[in-house]
């Protein structure tokens, strides 16, 4: 008992164990997880079926929108799962025990990862099978490319729900309404239903340091041109990769933070 | 005292906060085995003093040493060998008790969490509780639970801050008395933060008395009955707490 290996995935399971407990026995939180997914490939799926036969543009891919708004929803739902899971833990004042038990910084932030990618995987599945039927378009379709778009996006979502999760743990719970805001502020800028072209130069310039940007136009690029986007594909992950790495050395640091300044036992409802 | 003999070393800890000094060059030790007391009114500094014993609040100054490791440096080495309880930090309210105490036998990495949560359930009398939300639970039983949580790696060392704020006298009586079977059986060292003076004579062989952020008497109960020619422990918190100016004793 008294061995302290630095990570431990005993530990990690033990955090994704306490997530898996809370979903498992609210049916609201897992009704919210689909709910969201499901009325935006409702609404823009009926959209861009109106849209098909009244524009030529979107005729050549009708489920342009839809792969769009699916892959949105993945680095939405990204995002909201890391906030969320540290958010659960304030809501229910149990960082205090948290911050004395051998739990590190780094197993927290892994299971955060996790309990998002369960989440992610719990609202998206559904909604990515549900479109088939209803509007005869299978987001499976893009073939490859779809698994390396995922992870990418997963990785944009994590980055800003971990910043997300560092503001709420230096500025209080204040700051919590960032994981849902955020993350918008980021979306016209990301070209999800529109070329990057579409911006004005200097946004443009913007919207290539965002890795989403890049995961977007590879996706137009397979269902326009269909051509792999190998190059957007590199660049989106090399962005991504240090968005991470800076997210997670923010987290770490404010977590520190809170040691100075004593956060750990003041949060709460 | 010796290294070895004592659970916890603390010197010339202080904590600032902007310009209030919330400790303010505090020494002490407590020794192994023991139950110690720290006391004091609101504001006196024993919050923040446990909260950098347990490692979640950085000194500003000074050095603290529990269980014979370095708290700045190896904080992770001494947090599986000791535990905490407090009535204002919860466990998460949708998870059943069971839940609850599965996580943190995870998070303990205990070797056989099931049998382990059964002899703490049977322990602290919370079988029939078991499958109930946390947050469905009254105080007494909350305190309990609470408990369990904390006595589940069997810690060296138990930090406990007002243990029994907020319980009735007989759930009260009860806590105590669990408390000192633990230490009868296990040898554990327990330090709490508390305004309870009945409790602090009944359980503490030792008192450090905090005010303005520093010790400003220390003793066990018998001797500072005695120092202050009073009865109770209350009639001397209160001879502290009331006395203008404090210029008592340091604890060494």
């Amino acid at each position: 008992m008294t061995d302290c290996p630095v990570f431990s995935p005993r530990r990690i399971y033990a955090m994704v164990l306490r997530h898996g407990y809370l979903i498992r026995g609210s049916w609201t939180r897992l009704a919210e997880m689909v709910y969201w997914p499901f009325i935006n490939v409702v609404v823009w799926g009926f959209t861009s079926q109106f849209m098909a036969a009244h524009s030529d543009w979107v005729s050549r891919a009708v489920g342009v929108f839809l792969g769009a708004v699916m892959l949105w929803d993945v680095m939405f739902r990204g995002n909201l799962g890391v906030a969320l899971s540290f958010l659960e833990e304030i809501w229910s004042r149990n960082l205090g025990h948290l911050s004395v038990s051998p739990l590190r910084p780094l197993e927290l932030v892994s299971a955060m990862l996790i309990m998002s990618l369960i989440r992610t995987l719990i609202g998206m599945v559904p909604v990515a099978l549900l479109t088939i039927p209803l509007y005869h378009f299978s987001i499976f379709t893009l073939g490859l490319p779809l698994l390396a778009f995922f992870a990418n996006l997963m990785l944009s979502g994590w980055a800003v729900g971990l910043a997300v999760s560092a503001l709420v743990l230096r500025y209080g719970q204040g700051a919590e309404s960032l994981a849902w805001v955020l993350i918008f502020a980021l979306a016209p800028l990301c070209g999800i239903y529109y070329p990057v072209s579409v911006l004005p130069d200097w946004l443009q310039a913007v919207a290539w340091f965002l890795p989403p940007s890049h995961i977007f136009e590879g996706m137009r690029m397979v269902m326009f041109d269909h051509l792999f986007p190998g190059r957007q594909l590199v660049v989106a992950l090399a962005l991504n990769l240090g968005y991470l790495a800076a997210a997670v050395g923010l987290f770490l640091w404010v977590h520190h933070l809170a040691r100075v300044k004593g956060l750990f036992l003041s949060m709460g409802e | 005292m010796t290294a070895t003999a004592a659970a916890i070393e603390v010197e010339n800890l202080e904590k600032r906060f902007a310009d209030i000094r919330a400790v303010d060059g505090v020494s002490f030790t407590v020794r192994r085995g023991g139950t110690t007391a720290l006391l004091g009114g609101n504001g006196a500094g024993k919050t923040t003093t446990l909260s950098i014993l347990l490692g979640i609040l950085l000194p500003t100054g000074g050095r603290v040493r529990v269980l014979g490791e370095d708290m700045l440096t190896n904080r992770h080495r001494v947090l599986p060998r000791i535990n905490f309880s407090s009535p204002y930090v919860d466990l998460p309210h949708r998870l059943t008790v069971r839940e609850n105490l599965t996580v943190y036998a995870h998070l303990y990495r205990l070797p056989r969490p099931a049998a382990r949560i059964a002899e703490v359930a049977r322990q602290f009398a919370i079988g029939d509780l078991m499958a109930r939300p946390a947050g469905k639970l009254s105080a007494g039983q909350k305190t309990r639970v609470a408990l369990a949580k904390a006595l589940l790696n069997e810690p060296e060392l138990l930090m406990l801050d007002e243990p029994t704020a907020s319980l009735d006298p007989d759930t009260a009586d009860w806590v105590r008395s669990s408390f000192q079977d633990y230490q009868r059986r296990t040898g554990a060292t327990l330090l709490l933060a508390s305004h309870n003076m009945t409790e602090v004579e009944r359980l503490c062989d030792d008192v450090l008395i905090m005010k303005q952020g520093r010790i400003v008497d220390a003793g066990s109960p018998r001797m500072l009955l005695d120092r202050y020619g009073r009865e109770t422990m209350e009639e001397v918190f209160l001879d502290i707490a009331r006395r203008p100016d404090d210029l008592g004793s340091s604890a060494a």
